[in-house]
Formats: structure tokens, sequence, C-alpha cells
């Protein structure tokens, strides 16, 4: 088990948003996180990447302790967070926001080596590399993210709602480009999305949190015909 | 009276407070009696700051407008005392209310400037005003130049007897004064104009949305506090006989704000800490470094250190005060039982 | 028109003095979101560390070097020591906006007490290394003297230097990146804490030649009494908030602004301005254009 996680519970305040929630994620598998609004899937995240603290529980990713340290270090044991909404730099370009992930590694030529990986899966991205984010369109931003945190020599990937706000077009090219960054590289992923159909497509196993704790887990493909399942997130 | 049925059980009716202040200025003119000249002096100073310092309560603590330069509203007072006693021979209690309206009216300019900055902005602006306001009265004779005026209140009547100093006077017109300010301010911060500043405090933005005109809340504010100041100016004045821009130092403005932040700054209540503390603390060192047999130097500028040092500790640990602090632990331990 | 001239060189010499100091401003609150106070007294540290090398050092831009050093040294132990415990604690209350601003008092009537305790009050003297006397040209004596080209050189050298750094390095993408968005330069693994630090290092340092040549500018002599230093104190406040608060450049302009306008405010209306000047002028900007000469809309309400 790469990612272990268990009885992790964390508070907002007085409130609990995370209750005993317990999982793992194997190297190279893809888990969704589906669930409403208010179901805990960002503090999820933002606690494994060390944004927040836990109350109780464990989290460790290949061992190292998640829960304790500040969210810096854990990038350099591969754990690479790309946030929800605002997860890109607006102030700097488009390269200076990839540079940026790759700045605590020591080797500048395997850094460079990487940006011309990025470049080549999102083209877009080196056609606008001088010009800041502000003239990217919400598409562009989110694989611009997602470019960052590979630069970062993540092994495992944390994404927070990357088909937010996207056309559907885009969310399509997004999910692609997910599951291909994830093949080329072997990483862990947990994706965390209100899409729930699209996540669980492209995921080999999911998790649905209500409330804060875990409701069910189980196979992308036995989550996605779960009638019950079906008729609290897939509309149908 | 329509008041008092708003009021929470633990706050006193107004006739039950004038009683307390009637009952306080009777054990100080007791006190008075029974102590020595420095002592009364130094009472004398604490009236001063105590009305200082409750200024700077009110401006900061409750309209949360942090400004540095009350010791330039201070001089505003001052000099308006002096000048006014000097070429209109105005009686004593005249000055004090000309220095009132005088740094009110200063205020009042400040305050309408000031309802457009917030934080280090405002900060920033009035530490300037601190640096340069007392500088204008180097250029102009007519307010002394460098040397000041003389403001002398007079001797004390003959009907006190003989034996009444000087000091005691001081004191006397000083505590009455304090007393009287004291009084009428914690009117007003139980009025509604306080429980506007309070909403304002707690969140602008609920408190616009509420109705609130902040602009104007804020301005008010500026002008009473500066009318404080003015007071407290012109007791400075008092004490010390002349005004001239080194009685009114940027120093003075820290001084203030230090005793504000060390009482407490957003409750009346721990007034007094601050101004004892910023009368006390110089004399009880300056005792201390010469049983050490220290040098000059370090009695002059321990103090100081210590006094800073004090603000930094207070500002971070106890941010509202000892008075608040006590009062929410009991109001927690209430809850808990 | 020689009067023109030596206001304009008067102006750009204090101007960029105070530029330095409206640098050391801005580093610090880009970094920290605080504005220190506390700055000139640390300036004035930075110039005394100056004043005591040159008791063992007969070189005066050795002693600034030094003098930088220390003035770095000195806010990274600030920064570590203070600012970091405050900022934990600091959640609520009524002060919590202010509380860094009151700390940052504190601090200055520490460090200028510790000053007088140590140097004592009376006026020490730093020999300025270059020549005050203007150069001549005909019969007109210029204001200008080497002593003032080359505090503008200075200037100018550590303004270039300074953007380089900010602009061109990977160290000025993580103070960059660590001031824009804390947050997601984490996630990027900068070290966001170690980067703040690193701010006021370079603040300290900046503060501490704004400190020197304000001496070398003047007649050498300096004090906690001098005047200088109380203009200091409130004109590297006023020319960042000329210039915007936001960004480096805008400090440069700012501090430039305020040494030009006051240059020609005390020379052709009165000198006796000296201290109202920069005031009316923090007010005018504030009034007619809050968010600065550089600074977005806004932003103001800090």
């Amino acid at each position: 088990m790469t990612l272990h996680v268990e009885n992790l519970t964390v508070h907002h305040g007085a409130i609990q948003a995370l209750t005993q929630v317990s999982f793992d994620v194997k190297a190279g598998e893809l888990t969704a996180v589906i669930g409403s609004n208010g179901a805990g899937k960002s503090t999820l995240l933002r606690t494994l990447s060390g944004l927040k603290s836990a109350t109780t529980g464990t989290a460790t990713w290949k061992g190292h302790n998640l829960l304790h340290g500040k969210a810096e270090s854990h990038v350099r044991h591969g754990v690479a967070h790309v946030s929800e909404g605002k997860s890109v730099i607006p102030e700097l370009s488009v390269e200076e926001n990839l540079d940026l992930g790759a700045l605590w590694r020591r080797n500048k030529s395997e850094s460079a080596a990487t940006k011309r990986e990025v470049f080549d899966l999102f083209p877009r991205l080196e056609e606008r590399r001088k010009q800041t984010t502000e003239t990217l369109s919400g598409g562009e931003r989110q694989m611009l993210a997602i470019g960052r945190a590979l630069m970062s020599k993540p092994e495992l990937l944390l994404l927070d709602e990357p088909s937010l706000g996207l056309a559907p077009l885009l969310v399509k090219q997004i999910f692609e480009a997910i599951v291909n960054v994830t093949k080329q590289y072997g990483l862990s992923v947990v994706l965390v999305e209100q899409n729930a159909m699209g996540a669980l497509n492209i995921a080999d196993s999911g998790i649905v949190l209500n409330l804060g704790s875990i409701a069910t887990t189980g196979s992308a493909q036995a989550l996605s015909s779960d009638p019950a399942v079906r008729a609290a997130y897939l509309g149908y | 009276m329509r008041k008092s049925s708003k009021k929470h059980s633990t706050q006193l009716s107004n006739k039950v407070r004038l009683l307390i202040f009637i009952v306080l200025g009777f054990l100080i003119y007791l006190l008075s009696n029974n102590v020595d000249e420095l002592r009364v002096y130094q009472g004398a100073q604490v009236a001063f700051y105590v009305v200082g310092i409750a200024s700077i309560i009110l401006l900061t603590g409750y309209s949360g407008q942090v400004s540095l330069g009350q010791g330039a509203l201070l001089g505003v007072g001052g000099y308006a005392a002096a000048l006014s006693h000097l070429n209109w021979k105005l009686p004593i209690p005249l000055t004090f209310a000309v220095a009132i309206l005088a740094a009110a009216g200063a205020g009042a300019l400040l305050g309408i400037a000031a309802a457009r900055l917030s934080g280090p902005y405002l900060a920033g602006a009035t530490l300037a005003l601190a640096v340069g306001l007392p500088s204008i009265a180097n250029q102009f004779t007519a307010l002394g130049g460098e040397q000041g005026l003389f403001f002398d209140v007079g001797f004390p009547p003959e009907s006190l007897g003989e034996e009444f100093t000087q000091y005691k006077w001081f004191f006397w017109i000083a505590s009455l004064a304090t007393l009287i300010a004291i009084f009428w301010l914690q009117n007003v911060m139980r009025s509604r104009y306080g429980r506007t500043w309070k909403a304002i405090r707690g969140s602008e933005v609920a408190a616009e949305l509420a109705g609130v005109n902040i602009a104007r809340a804020k301005v008010l504010a500026f002008t009473l506090s500066a009318g404080l100041a003015g007071l407290a100016g012109a007791l400075l004045a008092m004490t010390i006989g002349t005004v001239s821009p080194s009685a009114f130092p940027l120093a003075l403005s820290f001084s203030l704000l230090t005793g504000a932040v060390l009482s407490g700054v957003t409750t009346l209540g721990g007034v007094m800490i601050g101004a004892v503390t910023l009368v006390a603390l110089p004399e009880i060192v300056g005792t201390i470094v010469n049983r050490a047999g220290a040098s000059e130097a370090v009695a002059t500028n321990l103090p100081h250190i210590v006094m800073g040092t004090l603000l930094i500790l207070t500002v971070v640990f106890v941010p509202n005060g000892p008075v608040e602090q006590m009062r929410s632990r009991r109001v927690k331990k209430e809850k808990s039982l | 028109m020689f009067q023109l001239i030596n206001t304009l060189l008067i102006g750009i010499t204090s101007g960029a003095i105070y530029a330095l100091m409206a640098l050391s401003i801005v580093l610090v609150w880009r970094s920290t979101r605080v504005i220190n106070f506390a700055q000139a007294g640390q300036a004035l540290t930075s110039t005394f560390i100056g004043f005591q090398t040159l008791k063992y050092v007969d070189s005066f831009w050795i002693a600034l070097l030094v003098a930088m050093i220390g003035g770095a040294i000195i806010s990274a132990l600030i920064e570590i020591s203070l600012m970091r415990v405050l900022l934990k604690h600091s959640s609520s209350g009524a002060i919590a906006g202010v509380a860094p601003i009151i700390a940052t008092l504190g601090l200055l009537e520490v460090i200028q007490a510790v000053i007088t305790l140590i140097w004592g009050g009376a006026d020490s003297i730093i020999t300025p290394p270059l020549s005050n006397t203007g150069f001549t040209i005909g019969t007109n004596t210029l204001v200008f003297s080497p002593m003032k080209l080359a505090i503008i050189g200075i200037v100018a050298a550590l303004l270039i230097l300074l953007s380089l750094i900010v602009q061109k390095t990977s160290i000025g993408l993580s103070l960059r990146a660590a001031a824009f968005s804390p947050e997601l330069a984490r996630l990027a693994g900068v070290r966001v804490d170690a980067v703040r630090t690193m701010g006021w290092a370079l603040s300290g340092a900046t503060g501490a030649v704004a400190g020197l040549l304000l001496v070398a500018n003047g007649n050498g002599s300096f004090s906690t009494a001098s005047i200088e230093f109380s203009l200091l104190l409130i004109s590297g406040f006023i020319a960042a908030v000329i210039g915007g608060l936001e960004s480096l450049l805008g400090a440069v302009i700012g501090g430039l602004a305020l040494g030009i306008i006051t240059a020609f405010v005390l020379m052709y209306i009165s000198d006796s301005l000296f201290f109202i000047a920069p005031f009316v002028i923090l007010l005018l900007v504030l009034f007619i254009r809050p968010q600065g000469i550089l600074g977005k809309k806004g932003g103001r309400r800090a």
C-alpha cells in the first residue's frame, strides 16, 4: 500500500469535517473521490498535502508521515497537490509557474527535460510560455496547474476538481490528459470530483464521501453500476 | 428610564455610577492630604495620562482606528489653552474648554481624512502628523517658537489655607477634570454611539449592512477622542507650566499608545493600569538602577527598553489587555459550569 | 537656472535615499504583509555598526558592506523571533489587524534605547568618503558633488542588482511566488518561511545602505536624536505609499518623487516646511490617488 489512510479525523474549528476515514491507494492506481458539496473531499486532499492539520488518525505515503511537517516538505517526498479553483499564480508567467514546481529539484537538466515533456503534453502552454496566466482559458489554466505539479517530480498526485467550470469538450480533454499522465509517469492519483461520472470512467477504484465519512468504496466499475450511487451522484 | 431596560445585568445604572465617581473623588481628596509633594505631582501626571489613554481607547479600541499622532492633538489642546489664557485672559475652566474645542476641531478634520484610510496607512499618516505638527510651532513667533509659551494656572485660592501647595492644586484640578471626563466618556460608550462603534469593530461589513454610516461614526469617534486629547494636553501644560514643541514629542504619542495597550485597549476598565505604569515605571526602574549603581545612561534608557518590551509582550500575548482577558476567562468558566 | 538644477540634484539625491528606505518597507510588506515601523531604527543600528567598523578599518566602503550584512542579520533575527510568534498568536480581537504595527513600534522604542545605551546620545561622526564640495562650472558651484554622484550611483547599482535578483533568479522567483500566493508556493515545494526571512534580510541590508548614505549625504554627524532619522522614519513609509506599496519600482518612483518635490518646496516656498511637507504630500496622494502611482485599485484596505 503506498498511500495508507487510517481513521483520519479532521476538524474545522468545532465542526468535524472528516470522521474516521480509512482507505488505501496502490501504486499506479487512480482513485476517484466523489460526494456532494461539503462532504469533505477538499479537506481530505488539503490534509494529505499538509495544508491542514488532522485531529487524529494516520496517513502515510510510502512510509512517510503526511500528517507531520509542512506542505513544502511533502513535495520533496513526491506529493503534488493541484488545488481547487485558483491553482496557478496569476502574477507570474506561464513558464514561471512551471519553473516554480521544479525549484526544489537539484538536477537542473532533469528539470529541463521534465519541462520539455510537459510542453509536449500541453503544446498550448509552450505557445504561451512568456505570457501571464490572465490570457489563459480555464482549460489551459488547469493544464498549467497539472503541468506545475508534474514539474515537481511527483509520485502521488492529488487533484481537486480539475474539471470545475470547464466546458464539456475541455472536461474530456482534461480527463484524457490525466489518464495519459498517470500512465506515462506511473503515478498514484487521488482524484476528487463533482463530475462523478467522468471521474469513475477513468478511475480504477472509487470512494464515496458523505458528510465527512466514507459511505461506500469499491472498484470504479462496481460503483458506477451501484444503483444507490447512480441515483445519488450519477443522476440516473 | 428607557435606557436602563436595555442594559445587561452586569452594568450599573447611571445613578449608581455617579455615586461611585463621587466617592472616588472623595477618596482622592483624602489621599491628597496624606501624601507628599512628589506623589501629588505624580498624581496629576497619572490624571492626564488617564485622559490621554482614554482618548486612545475610544479611538483605537472602540472605533478601530490606530493613530500614532495623539500627542499632536494633545499639543493642539495645550497650545490652545495657553494662547487663550495669555491673549484673552480667560479663566482656567474656560481655557480648558477652548483646549477641548480646538483639539476636537482638529480631530474632526483629521477624522474626515482618516475615514478613507485604514490600518497601516492611517498609522503612517498620523505618524507623519505627530512629527510634523509640533514643528509648526517653531516657525511662528506667535506660538512661542522653540521656547514655547507659559501656561500658569495661578496659585490656589487663599480660602484653602496657606499649607495648600501648588502641586496639590494641580492635582485637584486634574483629578476633577479627569473624573468628569471619564464619567462622560463612559456615558458615551454606553450610549447608542458606543454600540455603533462596537458593531463596526466587530464587523464593518455587517454594520454597514445594518444601516450604520461608517464614515460618520468614525469621524465622530475621532472628534470626541481628539477633544479628550485636548483636555489631556491642557492638563499636561498645567503641570509643567509651559507649552513648547518639545513637550509634545513623538515619544508622547508612543507612550499613550503603550499605556492604552497595557490597559487593554478595548475597555475603559483598565485605564488606570496603563496610566500608573507610565508614571511609576520610570521611577521604579530608576530606583533599581541607582541601587545597582549602574550608570546614568542605563537609568535614562532602561525604562524605554522595559516599556517597549512590555508593549511587544502585551500585544503578542495579551492583545486585548488584562481586564478583557480576565473577563473572557470568567465568561468561559461560567459557560463550562 | 542653476538654482533649478541644484534643487533638482538635491532632490534626486535625497530621493534616492528615500527610495532605499521605501524599498526596504515594501520588501517586508510584500513578504509578510506587515509595515515594519522599526525599519528606521534598524537602519540607524546598521549605521552605528558601520560607525563601529570604521574604528578598526579605514574604508567607508568596507564599513558599508559590514553594515549591510549586520542589517540583514538583525532583520532576519527579528523576523524569526518576533514576527513568527506574532503571526501565530494574533488571530482575533479588536487590534488584530494592527497588533503587528504596534509590536514594531515597541521594537522601535527598544532599539532606540539600546542604541543610546551603547553609543550614547551625543553626535557620532562618520566622515564621508568623498568630498561634498560641488563641482564648479564657470563661476557657479553646483550642489552636485562627488559624494552625491556616488550616492546616486550606489542606489542605482543596488536597484539594478535587486531587480535582477528578484526577476531573474530562482530565489527571486520563490520570493515573488511566496509574496503573491503563499499557499500555492508551498504546494510547489517553496520553503515559504525561509523565503520570508530572506525578504526581511534583504530589507535590513537595504535599510543599512540608506542609513549610511543619509549620513554621508549630510555633514557626517548623526545620533538617535538627529532630525534626519526622524525624517527617515516617515519618509520611507510615505515614499512607499506614494509608489503604491505593491511594487519595488513603485518604491523607487515614490522615493524620487518625494525627494524632488520636497526639495522644490524647501527651496522655493520655505525651508522651515521641512517636516510638514512630507505629511502634506502624503495626504494629497492618499486623497487623489490612494492606490499610489503604480498601485492597483482596491488593494488599499490592508
